[in-house]
């Protein structure tokens, strides 16, 4: 059976059909048991599935990260919630030195078969504590992978895909996007999920694969590699560009797709990448190296990267520092018109 | 030089002072004594065995208060087991305790001068501190689950974890069970119940916590126990464990080892100079046992008390060992640059093998030759185990573990980008 769903219902839909059909799954953070999160992921999983399937946790991230690896340890499969990406520097200590290595270290006796799932992103004035993009701070570390859905249908099925992985898997969300898609014209009425064809969605299980980009528009000038909001911010920008450019959603950000990436950009021989998070050492100075190393003699122009500034994320000036379908716009333009 | 006598360091600047007569100053702790003072064990909150009482395990946390600010003793100066907490052991059990811990004298003295002797990069010693783990390995139940610190190599000798797989892991050779990963001593091992070993300080506190919430949701009858050192009981995960094992009621035993210092800081460092360790625990709303750790049988009974509790879903205790470091903190330190020579000789709980052998004696289950007989056979057993895993390789022969498994566990499957290195490397 198909739903109409959001972001959010398809997540709380994922948590709901593992914790049916797996008793090991819990599911726990702060405010997420009775009140169902800030977010509202996890509504109504605790009447449904007990108390002690979903509850709330002490405002302490590395605490509850420590809980989840000794219950990976014991054999369970946690899914914990921080509440917001920002929010999860405490428990950094935890997910690099612990649940990234344990496999490694024990010689795979002890392994931690988590999911972190976090609100992360802007766009939506929650000024620097509530909207940064930290996912490079994670696929630098060894043993863990990072996951970025950019709709309904794939949050589900990612989702369920990293709650079954044997690995950790930091599970961010575009918070922007829960409601429905953003294309980054912020004074424009906002889009609801119900019109765009990916929030139709099984009720029941299945899963997206960890590790596979999604080719979301074909395109023979340039190739955009996105995930998460920027996915709609870039489908705009060329939209109205009228550039014929081909789109890569990410969607599992480590380990990356790195065969569809180098089919594309040998194929257009250019290529721009978008994200939320700060400029310098960013994902895409990752994904810049990777595909000049593999591509540098297809390569016609510059390799462009659109990202947040190296600042702290504003408050008062989302907008200036959000990169919009403008700026990406105008990277496609200098891309696309660059010759040697 | 007596202790009164000492330099003024870390004073308030007097000039400064004098002409601001009420300006605050700045409390930088100091032991009461460093290298070439007396010794001073001022400090040290002694109580007598009979005089802490032993309460119901189901005893409200707020009714033995006063137990985190005593001293559980059980042997007194004649070697006898008195008070209320005497443990009813036997006389078999008490050797076993004894065998394990002079074989973990023995093990470290072999590995130290392994090291010593470059056959190893790094070793750490618990002596002084072997009652802790093995009296505590004798309370537990063979499955349940141990976090400890890299100094209760006990544990995994006390529940016969054979000692060439110790030494394996230790000299990093081919056949290493954690496969040349790991520093030494930073032992793992599913299958004896004691996980791996992490040496990012304090974070196996909190781990605990969670694999014991874990067993309770699974309706188990198995319990967690956590060690820490002093010093880390500044670290937030000691901290988490006590809200999370309070808030949850987990079925785990948490222990502080106060073996007086962390590397260099004395535990005043930690904040123990002005409340004990295990005054912690009150403010959590936690049973707290505050114990001679160099007592082989008050340990054993403290962690009974514990166990019980816990198995009894009565949910966490927070056990402080008193005990002291008898050596350096590894062999990259020499504690005679920051504490007074014959600290350790001069310890007040004196040392936990020559205390059991004592009252083994006094109970007349022992004697001296046979506590000399025991020593040469471990001796023997020891260096035997030390052939077997030297014949394999040390960290200077180079007998190591193929470098392709360098690639191996990072993920369960290998992705891409670790596929490719190991190509690189051509292994």
């Amino acid at each position: 059976m198909m739903a109409t769903m959001n972001m959010i219902q398809a997540l709380n839909s994922a948590m709901d059909v593992m914790l049916a059909r797996d008793p090991d799954v819990l599911v726990f953070g702060e405010d997420v048991g009775f009140f169902g999160g800030v977010f509202r992921a996890t509504e109504g999983l605790q009447k449904k599935h007990g108390l002690e399937r979903c509850f709330d946790t002490p405002i302490a991230e590395g605490g509850l990260i420590g809980v989840a690896v000794g219950m990976g340890a014991y054999g369970l499969r946690p899914v914990v919630e921080i509440q917001f990406a920002d929010y999860i520097y405490p428990a950094y200590d935890q997910i690099v030195s612990e649940v990234a290595r344990l496999r490694y270290r024990s010689a795979g006796q002890f392994t931690a078969p988590m999911t972190i799932r976090a609100p992360y992103g802007g766009g939506i004035f929650g000024g620097q504590t509530h909207s940064q993009s930290p996912e490079a701070l994670f696929t630098h570390v060894a043993g863990l992978k990072v996951v970025i859905p950019s709709n309904p249908h794939d949050a589900k099925g990612l989702l369920i895909s990293a709650i079954e992985d044997d690995d950790p898997v930091i599970f961010l969300e575009p918070k922007r996007i829960y409601n429905g898609p953003f294309d980054g014209h912020h004074d424009r009425p906002i889009s609801p999920w119900a019109k765009h064809p990916a929030s139709a969605v099984p009720e029941d299980y299945y899963t997206v694969a960890i590790g596979e980009a999604a080719i979301l528009r074909a395109g023979e000038q340039v190739t955009i590699l996105a995930y998460g909001t920027m996915v709609h911010v870039v489908l705009a920008a060329v939209e109205e560009s009228g550039l014929d450019a081909e789109v890569l959603d990410l969607r599992t950000i480590w380990p990356v797709d790195i065969d569809a990436i180098v089919a594309s950009v040998r194929k257009t021989g250019r290529c721009v990448i978008v994200h939320e998070a700060t400029r310098t050492s960013g994902f895409g100075a990752e994904l810049t190296a990777l595909i000049q190393e593999r591509c540098f003699y297809h390569l016609e122009a510059p390799i462009e990267r659109v990202a947040g500034w190296d600042t702290p994320y504003p408050h008062a000036f989302e907008w200036e520092y959000f990169p919009g379908p403008d700026r990406v716009a105008a990277a496609l333009r200098r891309t696309v018109d660059a010759h040697g | 030089m007596t202790a009164t006598q000492r330099p003024t360091v870390a004073k308030a600047t007097p000039a400064r002072q004098a002409s601001r007569p009420n300006a605050l100053s700045l409390r930088i702790p100091e032991p009461r004594a460093r290298p070439g003072e007396m010794l001073d064990f001022g400090n040290l909150r002694l109580s007598r065995g009979s005089a802490v009482e032993r309460p119901a395990i189901d005893v409200q946390a707020h009714e033995i208060r006063d137990l985190a600010y005593g001293l559980i003793r059980v042997l007194d100066d004649d070697g006898q087991a008195v008070g209320p907490w005497a443990p009813a052991l036997d006389t078999q059990s008490l050797r076993d305790g004894l065998r394990w811990m002079m074989l973990t004298r023995a093990y470290d003295e072999r590995m130290y001068r392994a090291q010593r002797q470059g056959k190893t990069s790094f070793y750490m010693k618990c002596a002084g501190e072997e009652a802790v783990a093995v009296a505590q390995a004798l309370a537990l139940a063979p499955d349940d689950m141990c976090f400890p610190t890299y100094r209760q190599q006990g544990l995994l000798i006390a529940r016969g974890y054979p000692l060439v797989e110790m030494m394996n892991q230790v000299l990093s050779n081919a056949l290493d069970p954690l496969k040349g990963r790991q520093l030494p001593v930073l032992y793992s091992s599913r299958d004896y119940g004691v996980f791996t070993i992490s040496g990012n300080l304090g974070t196996q506190f909190i781990q605990a916590v969670g694999w014991a919430m874990a067993s309770a949701y699974k309706h188990d009858r198995r319990i967690a126990a956590a060690w820490i050192g002093d010093g880390s009981t500044a670290e937030g995960d000691f901290h988490h464990a006590l809200t999370f094992a309070s808030v949850y009621r987990a079925p785990v035993v948490l222990n502080v080892v106060n073996n007086q210092w962390a590397i260099s800081s004395f535990h005043g460092i930690a904040g123990g100079g002005d409340s004990p360790f295990a005054s912690r625990a009150i403010g959590y709303g936690l049973p707290a046992l505050r114990v001679d750790g160099n007592d082989f049988l008050a340990v054993h009974a403290a962690t009974a008390w514990a166990v019980e509790r816990a198995r009894a879903n009565l949910g966490a205790t927070l056990i402080e060992h008193v005990t002291y470091r008898a050596e350096g903190h590894s062999t990259s330190d020499d504690p005679s640059q920051y504490r007074p020579a014959g600290e350790a000789a001069g310890w007040p709980l004196g040392d936990p093998v020559a205390r059991l052998s004592a009252h083994l004696v006094a109970i007349g289950e022992w004697s001296a030759d046979r506590h000399e007989a025991l020593r040469k056979e471990l001796l023997e057993t020891v260096r035997a185990a030390g052939k077997e895993a030297e014949a394999v390789g040390t960290l200077s022969t180079g007998s190591r573990p193929s470098v392709r498994t360098m690639f191996e566990d990072v993920y369960k499957d290998a992705p891409w980008h670790i596929r490719e290195q190991r190509q690189q490397l051509g292994v």
